[in-house]
């Protein structure tokens, strides 16, 4: 092998224990290859990267887990942390980005319905508070009674995300619940599961009761 | 089946996620666990460092922003909190002069049988290695980095990545020589 060849080899040569970890772009891939086929001697040195990854895997693999002491200790240390409000971090849009992905059409469909029918609600509650004004009268809302939050018990419910509309549409009308909020982060529901205050025995039976249900994916009590 | 991705679950973990921390946790422990066990080289070290990783991890996932992999990201909290260690303990690497040395004293069996087994021989070659060229061999072909990545965790240009692959490459081949293993290279 000339001088010549030996420094042509050298550029592809150090991508070699990328192209055997197979972390090396469409591109490099090609040129290693396209040398490996050309050249005997850069194909045996080939086979000692090829050595060389193997023992490091085996090393690394022999080496261990950590014992479940690592874990107690972190989330004691987590625990003993101050609460903290939802950050709005710089990394939104790709939160904004992940949920979405990670939502069936049915389930975007679901949720793009569900806004549409709020927004005719509250159009057609600042209509009523209009007219009212303008007749006079005092403020009284189209539907009654209310459904403030102070109200009923509530649940977070994150809906399976093959669910189809109708499917929620006919969990939410068997067991009479009605959405408070959402989509909040994480694909969850604020949901009112009963209209008054239930004791907790009572809640956590009902709650029961719907997380068997199959369109529900998950669901705890809240506020 | 789908699964949540990292970036996801950091997303969370700002938030305050618990539960999500526990998942992230659960998917990538044991790698950082072994990358830093392979710095410190003490076990009881490298998960005290490791709770200390992930607790950085839950007060920093806010600040995120995206720019490399997650697991690059743990790597290159693990590898600082490791090198803090090795420099709080004033602990000198073991020169590879020194290690070849000691290596050269006498071909006991344990010699002996390493040369019939070179798969043995390589790996105790590798843990011979400055912990400069043991993180590099690590990264690369058990974590799985790609260069440019390397080159973020470590802090150098991605020239240099190359360069340091190359020449731990070179002294693990001196090692097996000197082990009566000639592989020919460089």
């Amino acid at each position: 092998m000339t001088t010549a060849n030996e420094s042509g080899r050298g550029d592809i040569e150090d991508l070699l224990p990328w192209y055997a970890a197979g972390t090396l772009g469409p591109r490099d891939i090609q040129r290693v290859e396209t040398a490996l086929a050309e050249d005997p001697e850069l194909a045996r040195r080939y086979q000692l990267v090829r050595e060389e990854s193997a023992q490091t895997i085996h090393l690394n693999e022999t080496l261990g887990a950590p014992s479940a002491r690592a874990a107690e200790t972190l989330f004691a240390k987590i625990d003993a942390e101050p609460a903290r409000a939802p950050a709005i971090s710089g990394n939104l849009g790709a939160r904004i980005r992940d949920f979405f992905a990670a939502l069936s059409p049915h389930t975007v469909a679901w949720s793009a319905a569900a806004a549409a029918i709020a927004i005719v609600l509250q159009a057609g509650v600042i209509g009523v508070v209009l007219l009212n004004e303008k007749n006079g009268g005092g403020y009284e809302t189209a539907s009654a009674p209310s459904t403030s939050s102070g109200d009923g018990t509530y649940a977070l419910i994150r809906f399976q995300p093959q669910s189809s509309a109708a499917d929620i549409t006919h969990f939410l009308d068997a067991n009479k619940l009605n959405i408070a909020e959402g989509p909040l982060a994480g694909g969850l529901f604020r949901v009112r599961i009963a209209p008054t205050r239930l004791a907790q025995t009572d809640r956590d039976r009902l709650i029961t009761t719907l997380q068997t249900d199959q369109v529900v994916s998950f669901i705890a009590a809240t506020q | 089946m789908q699964t949540t991705s990292d970036e996801n679950l950091i997303g969370r973990i700002g938030g305050g996620d618990r539960l999500a921390m526990q998942v992230l946790y659960a998917r990538h422990h044991v790698r950082v666990y072994r990358f830093m066990l392979r710095l410190v080289r003490n076990e009881a070290t490298a998960e005290d460092l490791l709770s200390d990783v992930f607790l950085d991890v839950w007060r920093q996932a806010g600040k995120f922003e995206g720019r490399s992999a997650v697991s690059t990201w743990l790597l290159s909290i693990a590898r600082f909190k490791a090198l803090s260690v090795l420099r709080q303990r004033g602990e000198e690497e073991l020169d590879d002069e020194q290690a070849a040395a000691i290596e050269d004293q006498a071909d006991d069996p344990e010699i002996a049988m390493a040369k019939k087994d070179k798969g043995e021989a390589l790996r105790q070659c590798l843990s011979k290695l400055s912990a400069e060229h043991r993180e590099v061999i690590d990264l690369v072909y058990y974590h799985e980095k790609p260069v440019d990545e390397v080159a973020a965790i470590v802090g150098v240009p991605e020239a240099t990545v190359k360069t340091r692959m190359f020449y731990a490459r070179k002294k693990l081949s001196e090692l097996l020589k000197q082990r009566g293993i000639d592989r020919g290279w460089p």
